[in-house]
């Protein structure tokens, strides 16, 4: 998730950075900026691109020395081999696929559900000692969650949540919980609370008027805030390697990861299991990316 | 339309602010009253509070006969106008309107009169298929005092509706508002943290500050005798000159000499300070009959008039309203003289008016 905001935001910075380039001249500045922008594209997307190749080369192709950058065979075994077992029936792989879908669709929609109605109290309701709690809210994301890995095996292991998916699926929304609470806040904020005034006079409750003039005006805020969650659990390898260990629980990150080691490494399923994790989010973070913008550029203009 | 009496009211939030200390008002059957004060005075908590979006700590709110305390904001028949106007967003100007209608479950043909007769009081014709967004910002509010209009509520609270309009539109709109409550023979309490506004379109105007009323009146009241300093000090652009004076053989004298007309009934041994208005002074020449010497700091050319600021004896920064006809250089030395009646006089240490 890091990564993502990282990104996103580093369009802001560029672009402002462009006057001074301007100074160069209109043929300098362009050979320049082409010639940037390509060493930055090579060295971005190569490791992109030598996985998407790996996933489609064979065996013999991947460990071919000199390495082959065109004239290789293409296959698409690996990826069959991401989703049928070589006995036939469902790959191990294919499992920890649907058990990511699972784990990170219902943690986003439990981190949601919990977090747009408290940001909305924390947005319009005097509540005692509220910058005291808000504060400690974000503080529970200041320290890296692999501090308190140990600590929460040991209570899941009392309480019966190890290798199992509810477990890392309370994990995942309680990590997920004060960042929706945070980002949704700001968006909360700039509805101006005047709509649910006047729908209260008009006769409403006030959350009758929360649900039918606040909610719909924050719908572009809930899906990028939505999507933050959603990369964080799908993404999110320390917790899951530690609290499962079953073909059955186990999620795709770690499952990925536990394709690397032993005698021989299929590295062409490695890459092809990459590319399918890998896909989702970005297909997500497309549909869903002027919102995104919106989100993590919130706050920067005031009106 | 019904009067609203507020008594007592207290309102402290959970996280401690007091935003309303004690406030009493009793507003008339169909009188326009404004609450005027600067931000953070209570003016708005108290309009809340009448409209029912905030819960009072203590004290009573009735509207007509009706304790209205426990009542949820939709059953007090009230209509209110918000700074932002609070249009809905994705309904039409028409939709807007009928809104209100629509939630108290109005035949259609009832929700269809009203809002035809709304949209031709404020003239809203050609804006009827619109949305919020196509509206600029008078249109928009035209529309919502429509909205309240639809509802034939018994009160109008308006809290500073006008603050986001342009100073033109801000002209036309209140006397639109003003000639709208006339017609209507409507009870409303008008919010406004600019004088002006409440100068032009209050009947009577509550003065507040931290949480207390500090003075009502009509505008006249409020401007020739404000009750206290902080009154003296907020009302009139620029404000009144206070001015320490002490009295002297039955006159009230200034620092530096100036003299001004005693009023009946001073107290004697206290510190007295007296406002004096711009317009009660007058810059002349130099050694005019009863004047005093001064110099002039500085002028500001206003076109219709000139405020001049002078300095004399010590008291810096009196400022003068004169006519745009007499004329004095900066720095030039002149006399300075008082032509008005008996001045306001307030106690130093209890900041009320005493005489």
């Amino acid at each position: 998730m890091a990564v993502s905001v990282d990104e996103a935001v580093s369009t802001g910075p560029t672009r402002d950075h462009t006057p001074p380039a301007r100074r160069l001249g209109g043929r300098g500045r362009s050979v320049l900026e082409v010639a940037l922008l390509t060493v930055l594209a090579v060295v971005m997307l190569f490791p992109v691109l030598w996985m998407i190749e790996t996933s489609i080369k064979e065996n013999r192709d991947v460990y071919a020395i000199p390495a082959k950058f065109f004239d290789f065979k293409i296959t698409l075994e690996h990826y069959k081999d991401v989703f049928v077992d070589p006995d036939g029936g469902r790959s191990a792989l294919s499992v920890a696929f649907l058990n990511s879908v699972v784990v990170a669709g219902v943690s986003t929609v439990l981190a949601t559900v919990l977090g747009v109605p408290a940001a909305w109290a924390y947005s319009r309701f005097a509540v005692k000692a509220k910058k005291d709690q808000l504060f400690f809210i974000l503080s529970t994301r200041f320290m890296p969650p692999v501090v308190v890995v140990v600590p929460i095996f040991l209570m899941y292991r009392q309480v019966g949540l190890i290798d199992n998916k509810l477990g890392l699926i309370l994990i995942y929304t309680a990590f997920n919980v004060p960042f929706t609470i945070w980002m949704m806040k700001g968006f909360v904020d700039e509805v101006p609370a005047e709509y649910e005034d006047a729908a209260m006079l008009d006769g409403y409750t006030r959350l009758q008027a929360f649900r039918l003039f606040t909610l719909p005006l924050l719908v572009p805020g809930i899906a990028a805030t939505a999507v933050f969650a959603l990369i964080f659990s799908w993404n999110e390898f320390v917790f899951a390697t530690f609290l499962t260990s079953s073909d059955d629980v186990r999620t795709a990150p770690p499952a990925i990861a536990g394709l690397i080691g032993g005698t021989t490494t299929d590295w062409g399923l490695v890459a092809a299991a990459s590319v399918v994790f890998a896909l989702p989010v970005l297909v997500f973070a497309y549909l869903v990316r002027k919102h995104l913008i919106a989100g993590v550029t919130l706050g920067a203009v005031r009106r | 339309m019904a009067g609203i009496e507020v008594t007592a009211l207290h309102k402290r939030y959970p996280d401690g602010t007091v935003a309303v200390e004690h406030v009493n008002l009793s507003i008339g059957h169909g009188e326009l009253f404004v609450m005027l004060g600067p931000s953070g005075c209570g003016k708005t908590t108290t309009l809340r509070a009448i409209a029912g979006l905030e819960r009072q700590t203590t004290g009573d709110i009735r509207i007509g006969d009706t304790l209205v305390n426990d009542l949820p904001p939709a059953e007090r028949d009230i209509a209110m106008v918000f700074q932002f106007y609070a249009l809905y967003p994705h309904l039409k100007t028409r939709d807007n309107l009928a809104f209100p209608l629509r939630a108290e479950g109005l035949p259609k043909p009832e929700v269809h009169e009203r809002v035809t007769e709304a949209a031709r009081l404020m003239r809203l014709g050609p804006l009827l298929d619109r949305r919020p967004r196509q509206l600029s910002g008078g249109e928009q509010q035209r529309v919502a005092l429509a909205r309240a209009l639809v509802r034939r509520p018994r009160a109008f609270l308006m809290d500073e509706p006008l603050t986001n309009l342009d100073a033109e539109l801000r002209a036309d709109m209140r006397t639109e508002i003003k000639h709208l409550q006339g017609e209507l023979g409507a009870t409303m309490v008008y919010v406004t943290h600019d004088q002006v506004e409440a100068m032009s379109l209050g009947h009577r105007i509550a003065i507040l500050n931290k949480g207390r009323v500090e003075q009502i009146g009509t505008p006249l009241e409020v401007y020739d005798r404000p009750a206290s300093l902080f009154c003296a000090a907020f009302i009139g652009s620029p404000p009144m000159n206070l001015i320490e004076v002490e009295v002297a053989d039955g006159k009230l004298r200034g620092q530096g000499g100036l003299a001004l007309a005693p009023p009946p009934g001073l107290p004697r041994d206290r510190r007295l300070i007296a406002g004096v208005r711009p317009e009660a002074l007058e810059v002349t020449e130099a050694g005019a009959e009863r004047s005093v010497p001064a110099r002039v700091v500085s002028a500001e050319w206003l076109g219709d008039e000139i405020i001049y600021v002078v300095d004399h004896g010590g008291q810096r920064d009196v400022r003068v309203r004169m006519p745009p006809t007499v004329r004095f250089a900066a720095d030039a030395t002149v006399g300075l003289r008082h032509t008005g009646g008996t001045p306001a006089v307030y106690d130093v240490s209890t900041e009320e008016l005493v005489a």
